[in-house]
C-alpha cells in the first residue's frame, strides 16, 4: 500500500476544507498537508450554495443584532459562546475571501454589498450574484494553489480513519482512478465533508452528499449531535428538489398559493406588505416557511402537479432586468429545467432537504473528544445553528471554523508525535480488507438502488417536515431492518478503475448509519423545537426537559445510544420566537425592560 | 394530468479498460419523462439495468462541472440536457472528446489539472492590504471588466470542442486562458507579469486558429475565445514592443 506521511490529513476539500489547509498553510509553511477528497475540489458541493455569506457592516448593525438572529433562529438550542466567536469572525473572513478576489457583488461606490436575508434583522448577506458559493469555492480553491505544503489526493474516496494510542492520525483511502488503497498518516486530522441530505428522498444536495465524515468519526466512537434537525428549503424545483436561493426572496419576491393568497400572513409572519420587511413573511425562517407550506397543502391550497403539491415563488415583479442581475442562475434554472421565464411566469415550488444542522460533536476549538480529530463546516456540529439555522450563517461558517479546525489541528500536529507506521499499516491492511469485501467474492443479493430508495422514502416519512411518534418508530424500525440487509448488498461491478458501484455500496453503508443517527434522535426528542415538529403529544417547546443537544452514540451494529448535553447559555435566555409584527412587538417590549433596567 | 412515461434509446460508449480491448457501444431503453434530463437516463440506467456503467455526477444544476459528455457528438453538461429535446430519436453518449478514458464516460483530468497550477489563478496583489483595512475598492465597472470570465465551471466541454487541443494537448486552451485573462483584468491583481511567460510561450495563445467552437459550446457563457484573442493581440503588442523599449526595461 502507498504510504504518505503529512502533518496534518485533511478529508474533504470544499469551503471548509480549502480554508482548513490554507490556515494550515499559513500558520506553518513546514507542516505538510494531505487535502483528500472524493471529487476534484471545485465538485465539492459548497459550489451549488446561491443566496450569501453573512457578515456584520452597515452602521445600523451589529454583531449582537446577529448574535440575536441566530440563537432565536436556532430556536435557543446554539452555544452562546461559540455563536459570539462566530459573528465577531464573520467579516474578517469575508474580507480575507475579497483579498483573496471573490468577486462579490458591489455598491456604485465599490464597496460591498450585502442583501436581505431570511430570520436576519438587518440586511448583512454578501454575495456573488446568486453564484455565492461557487464563486467562494473556485477563490479558495484557486488561493490553495499556491501553498506548496499542500498535497492533494484528488479522487482519493475515504474508507476509514487511522485511530492509535487513543486517537487520530490518519486515513485510508481508495485512489478511484486505479483502485488502489492509499494510507495517509498524519498527526491531526480534519474532517470537513458537507452534510447527509441525501438520505432523503427530495433534496437540494449533490449526489456526493452522503454524510461520509460524520459516519467515519461516529464509527470511531465520536457522538453525533443535534441529528434530528434536518433543514427543509421552502422553495424547491418539484421533483429534483433543485435549490431557488431564498435571495429570490430577499430581493422581493412572494410566496403565494393557488389562489395568489400571500398565505404566510396566516401564520404569524404577517402582516403583508409590497416590499420585503426583514423577519416577516417572505423572510421569515425556513423552518416556518415549510411548516407552512405544510399547512397549505393539508388545507388543499396548493397546486397539484406530477411532483406533488407546490405553491408559487412569484418574481415577476422584480421585472427582467432585475432579475438578470441579481439572480441569474434562478433564471437559468427556471427557463432550461422548467421552461419558465421568471419575469413572466410564477415558478412552482415545495419544500424539499436542504440542510444537516446536527453533526459530529465539536468545541468551540472544532476539537472532537477524540484527540487530534477535528471538524469544520455541515459535517460539524459546532453548535451554532441549533435546531434551524439561518440562510447565509453556512457559507460563513465554512470559512470561520474552516480556519479555525487548520489552526488548532496545525497546532496539535507541531506537540504531536506520530506512532510507529507499523501499527498504523495494519489498521490500514485491516480497513483495505473491510472495503475490499465488497467486491471480492460478494454474493450478495439486494441491490444498492433498492436499499437507497427506502431508506430515502422512510426518511422522508418519518422525519419530514411535521413527525409522529409511531412513524418516527416506524422508520426506526426500518432503518435498523435495512442495515441488516445491507450486510448482503450486491456490488455486480468488480473492476479496479473507476468504480463507482463500488463506491455508492460503501457510501450506503455511511449514509444508513447517518440516517438511523437521525430517526433515533427524533424519536427521543420528545418536545418541537425549530426544525423538529412533532404533531402527537409534543407539539410544544419543553424547555424543562429538553433544552439540550442530543448525541448519538454508536453502539455498532445497533441502534445509537442516545444522551443528552447541556446548551451553553451566555446571555441569551430562552424567549419567545416570534416574526412578522408579533416580533417587531416582542423586540420593541424587550428594548423598554432593558431601558427601564438600566434606568437610575 | 399524469403523462404515460415513453421509452427513448440511450447507446452509451463504454471502455473498461480491465476488459475491453477499445471503446463498445452498448444500447438500453430507458422510459422517461419530459422533464428527465440525459444525467437522469444514465442514473436509470445504472440503477435498474446494469450498475458498472460509470459516470461522473454530482450537483444536477450546471455548476459542479462534473457530468460534462459528448451527447449526440456535441459537448454538453448532461444535466441540463432533456430527453424529451432527443426524442424520438437515439441519444448517442460518449466521453469528452479529445480526453485520454479513464472508463466509460470518466475522462482523465490531469492535464487541465496542471495548466491551472501553471497559470497561477490566484490574486496576486498590486497593492498588499491588511484585513483590518477592509475590502479593496472595486466598482461594478471595474467588476464587470473580468465577471464574465470568472464564471467558469471547469466542466471541460471548450475543450473537447477546439480542435487545436484535439491536435496537440499541450496547448493551453480555452477554460484556462480565460482564467489567466480574468485574474489579469481583476483591478486588485499585479500578477500579469508572472503569468505572461506561459501565455506567450509555445504552448500559449498562439495556437488558437480562431473557431470559436469553444465559445459556442460553453454552458455558461464564459466566451473563452475572446480572452484567447485578446491575449494574443496583447501578446503580440508585448512582442513588437520589445524591441522599442530600452535594454533592461520591464516588459
Amino acid at each position: 500500500m502507498e504510504t504518505f506521511k503529512a502533518d496534518v490529513a485533511i478529508v474533504g476539500a470544499g469551503g471548509a476544507g480549502l480554508r482548513a489547509a490554507i490556515a494550515v498553510a499559513k500558520k506553518d509553511p513546514k507542516l505538510k498537508i494531505a487535502l483528500i477528497s472524493k471529487v476534484y475540489p471545485m465538485r465539492s458541493h459548497t459550489v451549488a450554495a446561491e443566496g450569501g455569506a453573512a457578515g456584520v457592516v452597515q452602521a445600523h448593525d451589529s454583531l449582537e443584532h446577529h448574535f440575536h438572529d441566530t440563537v432565536a433562529g436556532g430556536d435557543w438550542l446554539c452555544e452562546q459562546d461559540v455563536v459570539d466567536y462566530f459573528v465577531a469572525h464573520c467579516t474578517e473572513e469575508m474580507v480575507q475571501l475579497e483579498h483573496w478576489g471573490c468577486p462579490w457583488s458591489r455598491k456604485p461606490d465599490g464597496h460591498v454589498n450585502v442583501r436581505a436575508f431570511g430570520g436576519m434583522k438587518i440586511e448583512r448577506t454578501w454575495f456573488a450574484a446568486d453564484k455565492s458559493g461557487f464563486h467562494m469555492l473556485h477563490t479558495l480553491f484557486q488561493t490553495s494553489l499556491q501553498f506548496p505544503s499542500i498535497t492533494r489526493f484528488d479522487e482519493h474516496f475515504c474508507v476509514d480513519l487511522l485511530v492509535e494510542d487513543g486517537r487520530a492520525q490518519g486515513a485510508v483511502a481508495i485512489n478511484v482512478a486505479s483502485g488502489e488503497f492509499v494510507m495517509i498518516e498524519a498527526k491531526s486530522v480534519v474532517i470537513a465533508t458537507g452534510g447527509a441530505g441525501r438520505v432523503f428522498r427530495e433534496n437540494t444536495n449533490g449526489g456526493i452528499v452522503t454524510g461520509d465524515g460524520m459516519a467515519l468519526a461516529y464509527r470511531h466512537g465520536v457522538p453525533l449531535r443535534d441529528m434530528e434537525f434536518v433543514q427543509y428549503h421552502p422553495t424547491c424545483m418539484p421533483g429534483t428538489g433543485l435549490l431557488f436561493t431564498e435571495a429570490c426572496r430577499g430581493e422581493g419576491g412572494f410566496l403565494v398559493n393557488k389562489d395568489g393568497y400571500r398565505y404566510l400572513q396566516d401564520y404569524g409572519l404577517g402582516p403583508a406588505e409590497p416590499t420585503p420587511r426583514n423577519k416577516a413573511m417572505e423572510l421569515g425562517p425556513r423552518d416556518r416557511l415549510s411548516q407552512a407550506f405544510w399547512y397549505e397543502q393539508q388545507k388543499g391550497r396548493t397546486i397539484e402537479g406530477i411532483h406533488g403539491s407546490a405553491v408559487h415563488l412569484d418574481l415577476r415583479h422584480l421585472g427582467h432586468k432585475k432579475l438578470r442581475e441579481r439572480l441569474p442562475q434562478i433564471c437559468e434554472l427556471a427557463e432550461e429545467f422548467m421552461g419558465i421565464d421568471p419575469a413572466k411566469a410564477p415558478i412552482p415550488v415545495r419544500p424539499a432537504v436542504h440542510y444537516t444542522m446536527g453533526g459530529i460533536l465539536v468545541d468551540g476549538n472544532c476539537a472532537s473528544p477524540l484527540p487530534g480529530l477535528y471538524a469544520a463546516g455541515e459535517c460539524s456540529s459546532v453548535g451554532i445553528h441549533g435546531a434551524n439555522r439561518l440562510g447565509s450563517n453556512s457559507l460563513s461558517e465554512i470559512c470561520v471554523f474552516g480556519k479555525v479546525a487548520g489552526d488548532h489541528a496545525a497546532d496539535f500536529a507541531r506537540s504531536a508525535k506520530s506512532a510507529p507506521s507499523a501499527t498504523l499499516q495494519k489498521q490500514a491492511d485491516a480497513a483495505q480488507m473491510r472495503a475490499l469485501s465488497l467486491v471480492r467474492g460478494n454474493k450478495g443479493t439486494e441491490r444498492i438502488s433498492v436499499l437507497r430508495r427506502e431508506m430515502a422514502e422512510t426518511m422522508e416519512r418519518g422525519c419530514g417536515i411535521y413527525r409522529l411518534g409511531d412513524e418516527m418508530q416506524k422508520t426506526c424500525n426500518e432503518l435498523e431492518n435495512l442495515r441488516e440487509r445491507y450486510k448482503r448488498v450486491k456490488v455486480d461491478d468488480t473492476s479496479s478503475v473507476f468504480n463507482t458501484e463500488w463506491l455508492l455500496a460503501i457510501e450506503l453503508g455511511y449514509q444508513l448509519q447517518v440516517a438511523q443517527a437521525m430517526a433515533v434522535s427524533a424519536l427521543n426528542r420528545k418536545e418541537s423545537r425549530g426544525a423538529h415538529q412533532r404533531l402527537d403529544d409534543y407539539k410544544l417547546r419543553d424547555d424543562a426537559n429538553y433544552l439540550m443537544h442530543t448525541l448519538a452514540t454508536s453502539a455498532g451494529d445497533g441502534p445509537p445510544v442516545i444522551s443528552y448535553g447541556e446548551v451553553k447559555i451566555t446571555h441569551l435566555p430562552p424567549g419567545v420566537r416570534a416574526y412578522g409584527a408579533a416580533g417587531e412587538a416582542a423586540d420593541a417590549a424587550s428594548k423598554a425592560k432593558s431601558a427601564e433596567g438600566k434606568a437610575p | 394530468m399524469k403523462a404515460a412515461p415513453r421509452t427513448i434509446r440511450i447507446e452509451v460508449l463504454r471502455y473498461r479498460p480491465e476488459q475491453d480491448k477499445e471503446p463498445v457501444v452498448q444500447g438500453f431503453d430507458v422510459p422517461f419523462t419530459d422533464d428527465m434530463s440525459v444525467l437522469q437516463g444514465l442514473q436509470y440506467i445504472k440503477d435498474e439495468f446494469d450498475g458498472t456503467l460509470s459516470f461522473r455526477w454530482s450537483c444536477r444544476m450546471a455548476i459542479c462541472g462534473s457530468c460534462g459528455m459528448m451527447i449526440n457528438g456535441v459537448p454538453k453538461l448532461s444535466c441540463s440536457t432533456f430527453l424529451r429535446d432527443l426524442y424520438p430519436n437515439t441519444v448517442r453518449v460518449e466521453a469528452l472528446a479529445h480526453f485520454p478514458i479513464e472508463r466509460d464516460l470518466v475522462i482523465v483530468l490531469d492535464d487541465f489539472i496542471t495548466k491551472l497550477h501553471k497559470i497561477k489563478p490566484y490574486i496576486i496583489p498590486k497593492e498588499p492590504r491588511a484585513l483590518s483595512q477592509g475590502e479593496y475598492l472595486q466598482t461594478p465597472e471595474q467588476m464587470a471588466q473580468y465577471e464574465q470570465f470568472s464564471a467558469c465551471i471547469n466542466c471541460m466541454l471548450c475543450y473537447a470542442a477546439c480542435p487545436q487541443y484535439g491536435l496537440n494537448s499541450s496547448f493551453i486552451g480555452p477554460a484556462a486562458m480565460a482564467l489567466v485573462h480574468r485574474y489579469n483584468l481583476d483591478n486588485r491583481d499585479g500578477g500579469r507579469a508572472e503569468r505572461d511567460p506561459y501565455v506567450h510561450s509555445e504552448e500559449g495563445v498562439f495556437n488558437c486558429t480562431a473557431v470559436g467552437y469553444c465559445s459556442e459550446v460553453c454552458p455558461k457563457d464564459v466566451d473563452p475565445a475572446n480572452a484567447v484573442n485578446i491575449n494574443k493581440t496583447e501578446s503580440a503588442k508585448d512582442y513588437f514592443l520589445r524591441f522599442l523599449k530600452p535594454k533592461g526595461a520591464q516588459a
